[in-house]
């Protein structure tokens, strides 16, 4: 997810991985897009959905049991939807966030229930600003300019981590920074559109996935499908893999390292 | 009473279990309620009459209150009603401030959680017996709506409630035009004001004026309105018609 002018790569513990592009465009009154990418985990299977839209204005990724994910999906639908019907106006992104940690914590208190097994990037637009937030099973949540989860994410945080301080000013390049650093959590495979999902939001632009053919004509207009030579680490494709995101950082937030359960 | 609606059956239907339970008819009112969008933000205007039947019961009743940061509400009929949704109000917006993170209600959003309200108390038969107007600035945006009784709502750049809707509108359509000043603004609340207290029985002599901008809200401390009974057409009022009925 990539809230700010920032891209945020994320990888499933399942072998899919997240991006996201948020792309700031002062000249057209501060509109802010958020991408995010996604990756299948084996060329047998279709796409599982990993990437929801919540409401015009907010979409999330998700990360883990994506069983869970589609329950507190429906939930954060809920919420934006009642929120709409009674005050004619969209959510705000930060309370959106804060009710799903409240609910998230209640699993962690009551001994007959269990967490929810997944890691949430929610990112969306309000009258602030765009926001990018991430949610543990927990019942934490934290606030970023770019991040990544899931399986791999450390290289795309390299990435991010890199770059991240350009994306407010380099708005046209934040889809591509996203597909750049959604391809470091390739290790070495081909970035081709089969195995990206990408969504952007912005002002005057409600949250939407793009279609499989408009990813490539970007990638190839990128020309990012060729890996990277540096740091190949064994990666397995952990299928059927285990809840939550494999690891997490922080790219902007110096000295407050999120803790999963 | 309608012996036909005190059957059980007819109860339910009509809502709560006993008619003492639900709002049949107001007993203490206010009456109209003016506002205008001017160059700055919103200016409401009533007067501070509670009416108790066709008695000019109490004459300090304040209809205009503030509702927040960024707006302010107005209200006519059923005074009792009209505390309990400042109370419901009072609510929302300490619920809008716990969540301390920089979001805040505006007018747009109390507009619309009145209008729910009011529209759903209609829907059990047991409504609160107001109309409202609410006003505000949010953002450099005006914001300028009312909501009845029933739950009819919509904004305009001026609105009114009961009698002003028939004394005053008229005069704002003519007269009223973007970018009015301060004192344009309230000269011209005045000029209806003061038409209201001639034609409209329930009306005091003795109003508030309420402004919002984005700076904040200021509600006027009570005044009266100069008025003229010599009109020429007011002498002799039975001529051609004498006798009384």
């Amino acid at each position: 997810m990539v809230a700010g002018g920032a891209a945020i790569p994320s990888g499933v513990c399942d072998g899919s991985g997240e991006a996201g592009v948020c792309d700031d465009r002062p000249e057209i009154e501060d509109p802010r897009d958020f991408g995010m990418c996604e990756q299948a985990s084996s060329e047998l299977s279709l796409h599982q959905k990993k990437i929801f839209k919540v409401d015009d204005h907010i979409g999330v990724a998700i990360a883990g049991l994506t069983a869970d994910g589609r329950v507190l999906s429906r939930y954060m639908r809920n919420e934006c939807i009642n929120h709409s019907y009674t005050y004619e106006s969209s959510l705000p992104v930060g309370r959106l966030v804060v009710q799903l940690a409240d609910k998230s914590q209640v699993c962690t208190q009551r001994s007959w229930k269990r967490p929810y097994g997944v890691g949430l990037l929610v990112g969306g637009l309000d009258e602030s600003g765009p926001h990018l937030y991430y949610n543990c099973p927990s019942g934490n949540y934290f606030e970023y300019q770019a991040f990544a989860i899931g399986s791999r994410s450390q290289a795309a945080k390299t990435y991010l981590e890199r770059k991240f301080e350009g994306f407010m000013d380099a708005q046209e390049d934040l889809i591509k920074d996203a597909l750049f650093a959604l391809r470091e959590t390739l290790q070495g495979e081909k970035l081709t559109s089969s195995i990206c999902t990408m969504a952007v939001v912005g002002v005057g632009e409600p949250f939407h996935i793009l279609d499989e053919e408009a990813v490539q004509a970007l990638i190839d207009e990128f020309q990012i499908e060729e890996p990277p030579t540096d740091e190949a680490t064994a990666s397995d494709e952990s299928s059927g893999a285990e809840s939550g995101p494999a690891d997490q950082g922080t790219a902007a937030d110096q000295g407050a390292t999120p803790m999963d359960i | 009473m309608n012996l036909a609606d005190s059957t059980p059956a007819m109860n339910t239907l009509l809502g709560s279990e006993a008619d003492s339970q639900r709002t049949l008819y107001p007993y203490v009112t206010g009456t109209s309620v003016v506002g205008i969008k001017y160059k700055d933000g919103i200016l409401l205007a009533a007067d501070m009459g509670g009416s108790y039947g066709s008695t000019l019961r109490y004459k300090t009743v304040e209809r205009l209150k503030p509702v927040g940061k960024h707006s302010i509400i107005g209200a006519s009929g059923e005074i009792s009603d009209f505390q309990e949704i400042m109370r419901y109000l009072d609510e929302l917006i300490l619920y809008d401030n716990m969540w301390d993170d920089g979001n805040s209600l505006g007018p747009k959003e109390v507009h619309n959680y009145l209008t729910r309200m009011m529209y759903n108390r209609r829907n059990k038969f047991n409504p609160l017996w107001n109309s409202l107007v609410l006003g505000g600035v949010k953002n450099g945006q005006k914001y300028l709506g009312t909501v009845s009784m029933i739950g009819v709502h919509y904004e305009d750049n001026h609105v009114a409630t009961g009698f002003g809707n028939h004394l005053a509108r008229p005069i704002l359509r003519d007269e009223w035009h973007e970018n009015l000043t301060f004192e344009e603004g309230v000269k011209l609340l005045e000029k209806c004001m003061r038409v209201l207290l001639y034609r409209d029985r329930s009306a005091v002599n003795k109003l508030q004026i309420a402004k919002i901008t984005e700076a904040g809200v200021t509600i006027s401390q009570p005044y009266s309105l100069k008025t003229f009974w010599d009109f020429s057409a007011f002498k002799n009022p039975t001529v051609g018609a004498e006798g009384s009925w």
